[in-house]
């Protein structure tokens, strides 16, 4: 059977026996799985950087499964939020290992997605024909930093209060509606109660129902289009006699017995953290996230958690506010903005212009330079610095017209490099 | 291995120096050595969450000499028996309160409004203070106080300037006096003169040698350690056996790929 046949509209699967059978005629299950699975071809030259979409989707799964136990326990409300996160970390059988896997998951969500997301940008998988790929994985990211602002309210520590009104007062720089949308975000004058409940609203509901959605519609372009690889050519272009790509291989059971691989090991690396170190350093859980939220005592410093604080170092850098913010806004935007910046005859990395790896290289470095900056107090020389390494951040994406189509590239292979 | 063991794991990990482990090797100098300047930022709890008995003592002296002002709201008496492996009858007998049972959380005699007027703020919760600062924190906070006349308290701390609290254990500790010197910054018209600490000087001794006021203080921390996160001696058990297993999980999956992936060229 054909993959061709079985993608036909009005095809049927045969009649089998059984309930698989009886569902099968109901349901396209078999023919569903068939598609995506077993007759999606991937290039065969997956690296390492190719194991993160699969745990972004499992990270993805882990945070709504600890998320509707630790919903179970959770109490919102100013009065009794911060009392039923310790309840659950201390009375709640096995409640603080819940607790710290959506702690940590947090972390490690951000911490797959800019691996991900990195991968794209160092074999151009971002170019056509798949910006719309592209664009769909980027609307997630947004939505993952709201989710993440949101869910970090929720304890209601005292990192969690202030952290909500820096970030809230953001939107306060917004020429002429600014500060009536800050007060309509809020729901009060300050962030209170109400604030309080409708972040949670958002949390458990809102987001996580436009997550989904994406991620599907993220996945639904990835099958349309196929995958990239790190040679950046198409694998289509060369079939078998089947209609087969030469250098692909079905999805099932390929990568997913190689995910199974990467799986367990950052299960592994996820342990780690969670049994022995789970406020890793005071990156993941803030020292001053435990104590409750205290509208008259400032943490010192305020600082966002680790996965901001390129933006946040940004936002920092220019001494107006409005103009920080608006320089920080443009920072997340530029990814947008990508697939047409990009003016490179070739995708990947390895065939590039020289010039366009050194971009890259310090586009790098900035980004995790200003990652340490954001965590730094606003002081010299750290402000400075910030500033200095603000730049390559920008020239990355917006000299990249210019820079992307210098020089020569180096030629591109026929057929994907792979040394089984 | 206490929490603030955990966070410099950590930060070795993320390839951060640590001052805390040049902290560790510092001797903790007390006493009247004039001219020998004292760290006391540097100062190490050096507790440990898995020594039972010396939870079991942190326990003794957090009752006897804190409870009067702190609770541990978030704590419970038996909870704390069963994991410390005090039996219920010695708990009852000796450490919960007049009034309260082994199933209560532990709170405080004190009222609450009455202690904001007595001491200018009502004496805080401890259940979380070795997470929200640390363990080390605590450990120089109650071995910083030094005598000083012009305070309400007639005492200061150097690890939390100012605080409301009075020196309590300075019967067991004895009374010091802190000496500072003065240090000169910048010049011409930005010239700064800072009174720096230098060393402890004792007028009275304590109930206690000075090595036995450590392990008193290091006893307290433990236990406030423990009670900041009580679940963590079991994590840590618990996760040795979760990090071996898919680690061997790791190693079957690594080999199931191998074998499918033979037939890719």
């Amino acid at each position: 059977m054909t993959p061709d046949v079985l993608n036909k509209p009005g095809y049927r699967a045969p009649a089998k026996g059984g309930i698989w059978g009886w569902i099968n005629q109901r349901l396209p299950v078999d023919s569903f799985l068939r598609s995506q699975l077993l007759d999606y071809y991937a290039p065969k030259n997956f690296n390492i950087w190719y194991f993160f979409g699969s745990l972004a989707l499992l990270v993805l799964v882990m945070q709504l499964l600890t998320g509707i136990f630790l919903t179970m326990y959770y109490k919102v409300g100013a009065a009794t939020a911060f009392d039923s996160v310790e309840f659950i970390m201390r009375e709640v059988p096995y409640g603080w290992l819940i607790r710290y896997l959506h702690s940590t998951g947090a972390s490690a969500f951000f911490l797959v997605i800019y691996l991900h997301m990195y991968r794209a940008l160092l074999y151009g998988s971002y170019k056509a024909p798949r910006e719309l790929l592209w664009l769909f994985g980027m609307i997630i990211y947004l939505a993952l930093m709201a989710e993440a602002f949101l869910g970090y309210v929720l304890p209601w520590g005292n990192m969690s209060f202030w952290a909500a009104t820096v970030i809230i007062n953001l939107f306060g720089t917004i020429p002429f509606i600014g500060p009536g949308l800050v007060e309509w975000i809020r729901g009060d004058y300050g962030i209170a109660d109400a604030t309080l409940n409708r972040f949670f609203s958002l949390h458990v509901v809102a987001v996580p129902l436009v997550l989904l959605l994406l991620v599907a519609l993220h996945l639904v372009a990835l099958h349309e289009v196929g995958s990239n690889n790190p040679d950046g050519i198409e694998i289509k272009a060369k079939k078998d006699a089947k209609g087969h790509p030469l250098d692909g291989i079905p999805f099932h059971p390929y990568y997913t017995v190689k995910d199974i691989v990467g799986v367990c090991v950052f299960l592994t690396a996820m342990a780690i953290v969670v049994f022995f170190v789970p406020t890793f350093g005071d990156l993941f859980l803030e020292k001053a996230n435990f104590e409750p939220a205290n509208p008259l005592s400032t943490p010192d410093p305020i600082s966002p958690s680790w996965y901001f604080t390129p933006y946040y170092a940004i936002l920092r850098a220019v001494p107006n506010q409005r103009l920080g913010a608006l320089l920080m806004l443009i920072a997340v935007v530029s990814f947008f903005f990508l697939p047409w910046l990009d003016r490179s005859p070739v995708r990947s990395i390895r065939y590039r212009n020289l010039i366009s790896k050194v971009f890259l290289a310090l586009f790098t470095i900035s980004f995790l330079a200003l990652m340490y900056l954001g965590l730094m107090p606003a002081q010299e020389p750290y402000v400075t610095i910030a500033r200095i390494f603000a730049v390559p951040y920008f020239a990355f994406f917006w000299l990249m017209p210019f820079y992307s189509r210098m020089g020569t590239v180096k030629p591109v292979p026929e057929r994907v490099t792979y040394h089984g | 291995m206490g929490s603030a063991s955990s966070c410099r794991y950590a930060s070795w990990l993320l390839l951060l120096c640590s001052p805390l482990a040049l902290a560790a090797a510092e001797p903790a100098v007390t006493g009247a050595e004039g001219g020998t300047a004292v760290h006391w930022e540097a100062w190490h709890a050096g507790n440990s969450v898995e020594d039972t008995e010396s939870l079991q003592r942190g326990a003794r002296n957090f009752m006897n000499y804190c409870n009067g002002c702190h609770s541990l709201k978030y704590m419970r008496y038996q909870r704390m028996a069963d994991d410390m492996r005090i039996p219920t009858s010695v708990l009852n007998a000796n450490l919960v309160a007049p009034g309260s049972n082994n199933l209560d959380y532990i709170s405080t005699s004190m009222p609450a409004a009455d202690a904001a007027v007595w001491f200018g703020k009502t004496p805080p919760d401890l259940s979380l203070i070795a997470r929200s600062r640390s363990p080390d924190y605590i450990y120089q906070f109650l071995k910083s106080f030094y005598s000083d006349p012009s305070r309400p308290t007639r005492s200061d701390n150097l690890a939390y300037p100012l605080t409301a609290m009075p020196a309590v254990l300075s019967d067991l500790e004895g009374v010091k006096a802190a000496v500072f010197r003065e240090v000169k910054s910048g010049s011409g018209g930005n010239a700064v003169t800072e009174k720096v600490f230098d060393h402890f000087e004792t007028l009275s001794p304590g109930n206690l040698t000075p090595e036995q006021y450590d392990g008193f203080v290091r006893d307290i921390v433990n236990f406030l350690d423990y009670v900041g996160d009580p679940a963590q001696v079991e994590r840590r058990s618990i996760g040795l056996w979760v990090v071996l297993f898919l680690l061997l999980l790791s190693a079957f999956a690594w080999t199931l790929k191998k074998e499918y992936w033979k037939d890719v060229h």
